[in-house]
C-alpha cells in the first residue's frame, strides 16, 4: 500500500510542474499591455517601465524567450546568459520558500487572498457534493433495482436534464424561484451573499483569545475562520453558521446537479451489472434476505466505480464554480481566479493555478488510495 | 451473387434464417446500424430534437420575424425594453408591438435572437469537436502507435490539460488569444482533446497485437497503412458516441464562456452572452434568461440523448 501511494505520488510531481510551466509562460506571452491592464489606460511610459522593472517583466520568460514592446520573440543566442536569470527560475525559487507572490492588483500577497476566499470554495463544493451524493446514490440505486419501472424512467429523465442544463441558468432559475417568486413563504432562500447584511463571523482567533498569533497556524486558523458552517458551531455562533448554510443552499444545489445527475446514472448503471453476476445469484439461492443481498452485496461492490465519478468530478466542480460563484455573488477561488484571468494579474494566477491543481491531484490520490482499501484486488497489484 | 455467397449471408444473419433463402436482403452494415440505432427510444428522440433544431438554424431568416441585431428603439413604434413576450393571437393587446418572446435591453426582438442562436451554438460546437477529434486521433494513434518515450510524453502532456478545470483552462485561453468567438471555438476544441486522444490511444494499444495486424504485417503492409486501414476502423465507433456527447458539452462551455464575457462582440446572438447581459434583470424581466437557457438546455440535451442511444446501440459490450 505504501509502494502504491508513493509510486502515485512520484507520478504526480511532473505533472504539476508542466502545470506550472504551461500556466507561468502561457500568462507571461499573452497579448497586451500588463502594465496598463494594472494602472489603467493612462499610465504613462515612464511609470509602466518602472512597474516592468518592478515585477522583472524585462527579463526573459524562460531562457531565451522574450516578450518587448508587445511582442514575444525568441532569441536562441541568449539562452545560455538567461540560463538561469529568467523570470521561471526566480519563481521557482519563490515558490520553494513557501511565497506564492503578490497579487498586482490587490497588492497583497496571494496566500492571503487564498486564507480569505478559499474557504468559500470549499464550503460551497462540499456542500455540493454531499448533495450531490446524498441523492444521487439512492436514486441510482432505486432505478437500478426497479429497472424499467416508472421510477427508473423518471430518474433517468431527471438525471439527462441535469447534465444538460447550464450552471448558470440553473443557478439563476433557482434563484428566481427561491428569491422571488417563493418570497415570503417559508419556502424562501436567500439568492447572493455569503450571510445576510447584520450577521457577521467573530473570527475564531478573537473567540479563543489568540490575536497574538502569527505565522502558518494564524493562517490556518483564520482559514478554519472562514468556513462559517463548522467554524461557527465549534465556536457557539449558531446563529452565523444557520445563516450561512441558508445562503449555500440554492448556490449547491446548481453546482451539484451535474454531479447529482452522473452519480445516479454511474450508480444505476453499476447495480445492473452487479446484480447480474453470479455471487449475486448464489447469495439469493443460500436463502439471503432480499433485503441483505441488495444492501450487502450488491451496493458495496455498485458502489466502486462511484468513487471514482466522485473524485473525476472534482474538477468540473471547480470550473462550476467559476459560474456559482458569479451568479451567487460569493467571493470564492473560482471568481478570484476569473477575475485574475481577465485583468492580468500574472501572480495570483499563477498561485491560484497551483493550488486548484494540488487539491486535485490530491483528491485524486484520496480517491485511488481509498479505492485499494475498498477493493482489495486493487491492493493486490 | 451465387447462391453459396447468400447461404452465407444468410447463415450469418440468424435473425433472417427462417426467410426463404432466395428472397433474404444482403446484410449491410449500415443499415444494421441505423436500425439498431433506431431501436433505441432516447436516439429517437434526441434525433428528432436534433432535427428540429438544425431546420431552426438553417431556416433562421425565414423564421425570424425581426433583424436579431438591430435594436428596434425609433424604428417600431410603442417598444419596451425587456418587455415581456406579446403574441396577439393569444390575447395580447393590439396596442403593444408584437414579439413572441419579448424584447432585450437593447429593444431588440428576443425571439429572433434566440433563432439565430441555434446557428451559433450549432455550428461552434459542432467545429470545435471536429477540429478536437482531428487533433486527438493523430495524438492518440501516434501515442498508441509508436508507445514507449512518445506516448509518456503525449499523455502525460494530456493528462496536465485534464489536470486543470477545462472552462478556467478556456477562459485562459481565449484572454491570451484575444476575445472572440473563433478563439473561444479553438479554447473549447484544445480542452477537450485529451477525450479523443485518449479513446484512439486505447483502441490502437488493444488492436496492435490483433492477428489481423500481424497478418497484415505478414503481407507486407506499411506501418503507416496498417494504423491508418487496419487499426484505426476500430476507433471510430467510441468516436462518434463520444463525439456526440462532446458536441452537447461544448455546446455548454461554448454558452459558460460567452456567459461570463470572454466571447467578444456581445451583439451577436448567442445564448450564453443573451443571459450574461441580462443577469441582474432576473427579477425584472426573467423570460431573457430563463428562454435562452431552456434553448441551452434543449441543444444539450438532444445531443446527449442521440450520444446515449448510439452508445447503446454500437457498444455490443452494453447489450445486455
Amino acid at each position: 500500500m505504501t509502494r502504491f501511494i508513493i509510486r502515485r505520488l512520484l507520478v504526480t510531481i511532473p505533472v504539476l510542474i508542466g502545470i506550472v510551466f504551461i500556466v507561468f509562460v502561457l500568462a507571461r506571452v499573452v497579448p497586451g499591455d500588463p502594465c496598463r491592464a494594472v494602472l489603467g489606460e493612462r499610465a504613462t511610459d515612464a511609470v509602466c517601465d518602472a512597474f516592468i522593472t518592478r515585477y522583472g517583466l524585462d527579463k526573459a520568460i524562460i531562457p531565451g524567450l522574450f516578450k518587448a514592446n508587445h511582442a514575444v520573440a525568441f532569441h536562441i543566442e541568449q539562452i545560455p546568459t538567461t540560463l538561469l536569470d529568467n523570470q521561471f527560475v526566480a519563481y521557482l525559487g519563490q515558490l520553494a520558500q513557501g511565497d506564492l507572490g503578490t497579487s498586482i492588483k490587490h497588492s497583497r500577497p496571494v496566500t492571503t487572498l487564498l486564507i480569505e476566499r478559499l474557504p468559500t470554495t470549499v464550503e460551497l463544493t462540499i456542500m455540493a457534493m454531499l448533495f450531490a451524493v446524498s441523492v444521487g446514490i439512492p436514486l441510482g440505486l432505486i432505478s437500478g433495482y426497479r429497472h424499467n419501472s416508472k421510477a427508473d424512467v423518471g430518474t433517468m429523465v431527471v438525471a439527462n436534464f441535469g447534465v444538460s442544463i447550464p450552471v448558470f441558468v440553473l443557478g439563476l432559475a433557482l434563484a428566481f424561484l427561491f428569491g422571488l417568486v417563493l418570497k415570503g413563504t417559508p419556502f424562501a432562500l436567500p439568492p447572493s451573499a455569503r450571510l445576510s447584511t447584520g450577521v457577521e463571523m467573530v473570527p475564531l482567533a478573537t473567540v479563543w483569545g489568540l490575536e497574538n498569533l502569527q505565522g502558518p497556524l494564524r493562517g490556518i486558523l483564520d482559514f478554519f475562520s472562514g468556513l462559517y458552517i463548522p467554524a461557527g458551531i465549534i465556536s457557539g455562533q449558531f446563529n452565523v453558521s444557520f445563516d450561512a448554510f441558508r445562503h449555500l443552499i440554492l448556490p449547491a444545489i446548481a453546482l451539484g446537479t451535474i454531479p447529482l445527475a452522473i452519480i445516479a446514472r454511474i450508480t444505476r448503471s453499476s447495480l445492473l451489472e452487479v446484480l447480474g453476476q453470479d455471487f449475486v445469484r448464489t447469495a439469493r439461492a443460500k436463502g439471503v434476505k432480499e433485503r441483505s443481498v441488495i444492501l450487502r452485496h450488491a451496493t458495496r461492490n455498485a458502489l466502486l466505480p462511484v468513487v471514482t465519478v466522485i473524485g473525476l468530478q472534482l474538477g468540473a466542480l471547480l470550473s462550476g464554480a467559476v459560474l456559482t460563484e458569479s451568479v451567487f455573488n460569493l467571493a470564492g477561488v473560482g471568481r478570484t481566479m476569473f477575475e485574475a484571468i481577465t485583468g492580468r494579474d500574472y501572480v495570483v494566477v499563477q498561485g491560484l493555478t497551483l493550488i486548484i491543481a494540488l487539491i486535485y491531484v490530491t483528491v485524486n490520490l484520496i480517491v485511488d488510495i481509498s479505492y485499494g482499501f475498498l477493493d482489495p484486488r486493487v491492493r493486490a497489484r | 451473387m451465387s447462391t453459396q455467397e447468400q447461404i452465407a449471408l444468410a447463415e450469418a444473419t440468424p435473425v433472417q434464417a427462417t426467410v426463404p433463402i432466395a428472397t433474404a436482403r444482403p446484410a449491410s452494415l449500415w443499415r444494421d446500424t441505423l436500425g439498431s440505432v433506431l431501436r433505441q427510444r432516447s436516439a429517437r428522440v434526441g434525433l428528432l430534437m436534433l432535427t428540429f433544431l438544425v431546420l431552426v438554424a438553417i431556416f433562421a431568416p425565414v423564421i425570424a420575424t425581426h433583424d436579431p441585431y438591430q435594436s428596434l428603439l425609433g424604428v417600431e413604434p410603442g417598444v419596451v425594453k425587456r418587455s415581456g413576450p406579446c403574441i396577439h393571437v393569444l390575447g395580447c393587446p393590439a396596442s403593444q408591438p408584437e414579439h413572441i418572446f419579448g424584447t432585450d435591453g437593447n429593444f431588440r426582438d428576443l425571439y429572433s435572437r434566440v433563432v439565430y442562436g441555434a446557428r451559433t451554438s450549432l455550428t461552434v460546437g459542432v467545429a470545435a469537436v471536429t477540429f478536437a477529434i482531428v487533433i486527438g486521433t493523430i495524438i492518440g494513434a501516434i501515442a498508441g502507435y509508436l508507445g514507449g518515450t512518445s506516448d509518456n510524453v503525449l499523455m502525460r502532456l494530456m493528462d496536465v490539460l485534464l489536470a486543470f478545470p477545462a472552462l478556467l483552462l478556456a477562459i485562459a485561453i481565449v484572454t491570451a488569444a484575444g476575445r472572440s468567438l473563433v478563439n473561444a471555438l479553438i479554447a473549447i476544441a484544445i480542452v477537450s482533446i485529451p477525450v479523443y486522444a485518449r479513446i484512439v490511444r486505447s483502441t490502437v494499444l488493444t488492436t496492435r497485437e490483433a492477428d489481423f495486424v500481424t497478418a497484415s504485417k505478414a503481407l507486407g503492409e506499411s506501418g503507416f497503412g496498417i494504423l491508418v486501414r487496419r487499426i484505426m476502423p476500430n476507433s471510430i465507433t467510441p468516436l462518434i458516441v463520444a463525439a456526440t456527447l462532446g458536441v452537447g458539452g461544448a455546446v455548454l462551455e461554448i454558452a459558460a464562456l460567452a456567459f461570463v464575457g470572454v466571447t467578444g462582440d456581445v451583439s451577436n446572438p448567442e445564448w450564453g452572452s443573451i443571459i450574461g447581459l441580462e443577469r441582474d434583470q432576473i427579477f425584472r424581466a426573467p423570460h431573457i434568461i430563463l428562454i435562452p437557457g431552456i434553448a441551452i438546455t434543449i441543444t444539450v440535451l438532444a445531443f446527449n440523448l442521440l450520444g446515449d442511444g448510439l452508445r447503446d446501440a454500437l457498444d455490443p459490450r452494453l447489450n445486455r
